[in-house]
Parts: C-alpha cells; structure tokens; sequence
C-alpha cells in the first residue's frame, strides 16, 4: 500500500501525479522533451531504451515495464528482446552506438561521478555528439529521480506485463505533455 | 573539464542548462514548485532537505550551492546548514524534519529503502501526506540534479565565497531564467 493516501487507485507515477498535478505538470513535461520529442538525432526508441535500461538497474518494476514497453513498441519487437538489452545489452543485436550510451547511462544510475572520460570518448568514436550524450545522462538521471519517487512512496505497480505493452501505443501517440494520469 | 563543449563561463548545472533550454525549464518550473513553497515545509527545510541528499551524493556544487540558499533563509546560519548536512540528529532542527531528512536519506540509497516505520514516524511527529511526498520527491529530484550534473562533470567553483552572492538571487527571484545570466565567478 502507498505510504501517503492518494485518493484515487491509480499505478505507478500516476498515483502521485494526481495527488500533487504542480509538480507532474514539469515533471511530464521534462518526458516529453527528453522522451517523445522528435526533434532529437536519439530515436525514440533508444531514448526509451535508455529509460528502461537504468530502471531496471535501479529494480523499479512499474518504470522498468512502462518504458521497456514504449522501446517495444518503437524498435517492434517483442518482451524477451528488451529483456535482453536490460540483461545484458553487449550481447544484443543494437547497434555500437547504442551499447555506448548505455554504459554511460548504467554509470549514472551509480552516481554522477562513475561516468569516465574514456566512456564518453568511445561513444563519440560511434558517432554520439555532445548534444546525444547530454541526453542520455539527463535521460539516465531523470530515470533515478523517476524510480525514487515510484518507490519511495511504494505506489502499486500491476505485475501483468501485457497491460504495460497494451498502452504503450496510446502513450506513444499522444506523448508526455498533456498527460491524463486518469486515463 | 567538462565532458561535453558548454560555455565555461557559467558554473555547474547552469552552463548545462545554457546548452539545452529546452530541458532546462521544466527543470526550472520543477525547482520553483518544489523549493519555494512554505505550504507545511518552509522553503528553508526544503533547501535543508536538498542540501543533505546532494552532500550524500557528494555533489560539490549542489550541496554547497543548496546549503548556501538554506543559509539565506536562516539567517546565515552556516553552522547549522553544515550540520544538517552531516549530522542532522545532532542538529537543533525539529524532530519532524529529523525524520524527514532519514526519509530523504533513503531515498538517495534507492527508493525502496524507505520504510512504513519511517514514515510513520514522520506522520507521528506532525508530517502530512503532502510534506511526505514533497520530501521524497525533493531527494528524488536531487538525485536526478546530482547526477546531471556531476555526470557530465561540470565545472565547480572551489572559492566558497563565490556561493552567497548567487543564493541571494535565488532567494530572492527564485529559479528562472535569470540563472542563465546572472554572472558567478567559476574559479
């Protein structure tokens, strides 16, 4: 059960987001730039990717499953292929680049301080520009802020993993901006 | 140095905002809705609170930068910021907060740190639903600012004095687009 009383039965981030719509306003908004918006040389799916890779580090199973669904649906493929990249993404068939940002996202979900000078070197030698690297550590860090307040507030996270691929077509349509937490 | 091309003019999460505005104003709008509220928590608590979870995070810049604007708050009292920092059971702040602030220090560690007992704790000392979630959602958001900002290892001024000046802006304008502006000596 939720440690604070949310009023409505909502799961996830949504709980909180409707008890307190000030702070989901930026927060979803902050989404929608770092996560929808096409103006970005990441694709969406690489954008949620990196979401869903860093919750899963940091174990947090609603997030892990909203945003493992959306990089599903951008990259069509199917669960057992996100699980791979969460499990070990050297293994997987993505691309170099992708693996790169990655391990500069897994070093964030550590601390700030992990990322090394040689990590992002050898993203650059893949072609990732500065402006991609920024977002893949904000993306990465605004993931261990997400994480915590799901967690931290112990909201309920349905375990059926279909209702996550169910709505993420929605989602990936109307984006983050405008978000309806009732919906 | 810092790991990608921003203006060395400006000092830690502000030249990174510089570089990507689109980013920075919901960023902005978050700080502002967060930390300059005195519904429950008084802004100085808030700044206390985001003060010792970037000390946590060992974030240079933030935690002095945040300790400096609680600081404005209180008076100037810097003993008190720096032992709420490291020490907050030691600290003359109000059991409410103390239990808040162990709140916020699980939730550095990851967000299922925090425990029922914790948070009745906090209720029992007086804390609503809304100063509960205000306080996990500053030490998440400090999370995210620490690590943004120390994982493209932006330039941190190391002269302390350089840290008053800019948190009087902020305690007096708030977070907004004059932190893009408003100079601070990155030495």
């Amino acid at each position: 059960m939720a440690f604070i009383d949310l009023q409505k039965d909502l799961p996830g981030i949504r709980g909180p987001m409707a008890f307190r719509p000030e702070t989901a306003k930026p927060l979803n908004e902050l989404a929608e730039v770092l996560l929808h918006d096409d103006n970005n040389t990441l694709s969406r799916g690489e954008r949620e990717m990196i979401g869903a890779y860093v919750s899963s580090q940091n174990d947090c199973f609603y997030c892990q499953n909203v945003h493992g669904a959306l990089a599903q649906h951008y990259f069509q493929c199917d669960i057992p292929f996100i699980d791979a990249i969460k499990k070990d993404y050297q293994s997987a068939p993505i691309s170099d680049k992708l693996k790169a940002l990655l391990a500069i996202a897994g070093s964030v979900q550590k601390g700030g301080k992990y990322v090394t000078p040689e990590q992002v070197e050898h993203a650059r030698t893949f072609g990732a520009t500065d402006r991609e690297i920024h977002d893949t550590v904000l993306i990465a860090a605004a993931f261990c802020m997400f994480n915590r307040y799901v967690d931290g507030l112990n909201t309920r996270a349905p375990q059926d993993r279909q209702l996550y691929v169910d709505r993420a077509k929605i989602r990936a349509e109307e984006g983050y901006a405008d978000l309806n937490v009732y919906k | 140095m810092p790991h990608i091309d921003v203006d060395r003019n400006l000092p830690g999460i502000r030249a990174l905002m510089a570089f990507r505005p689109e980013t920075a104003a919901p960023m902005g709008e978050l700080a502002n809705v967060l930390l300059r509220d005195d519904e429950g928590l008084s802004m100085a608590e808030r700044e206390l609170i985001a003060a010792h979870v970037s000390y946590l995070n060992d974030c240079f810049y933030c935690h002095q930068s945040h300790g400096a604007i609680a600081c404005e708050y209180l008076d100037g009292n810097k003993d008190l910021v720096e032992q709420v920092k490291k020490d907050y059971n030691s600290a003359p702040v109000s059991d409410k907060l103390k239990a808040l602030l162990s709140i916020a220090g699980s939730v550095q560690k990851g967000g299922k740190y925090v425990t029922p007992e914790q948070v009745e704790r906090a209720k029992t000392l007086g804390a609503s639903d809304r100063d509960v979630h205000d306080t996990v959602l500053i030490a998440a958001v400090f999370c995210m600012f620490n690590r943004y900002v120390d994982g493209l290892a932006a330039t941190t001024p190391t002269d302390l004095s350089t840290y008053p000046p800019r948190a009087k802006q902020v305690a007096t304008n708030g977070y907004g687009a004059h932190i893009f502006s408003a100079k601070q000596t990155v030495v």
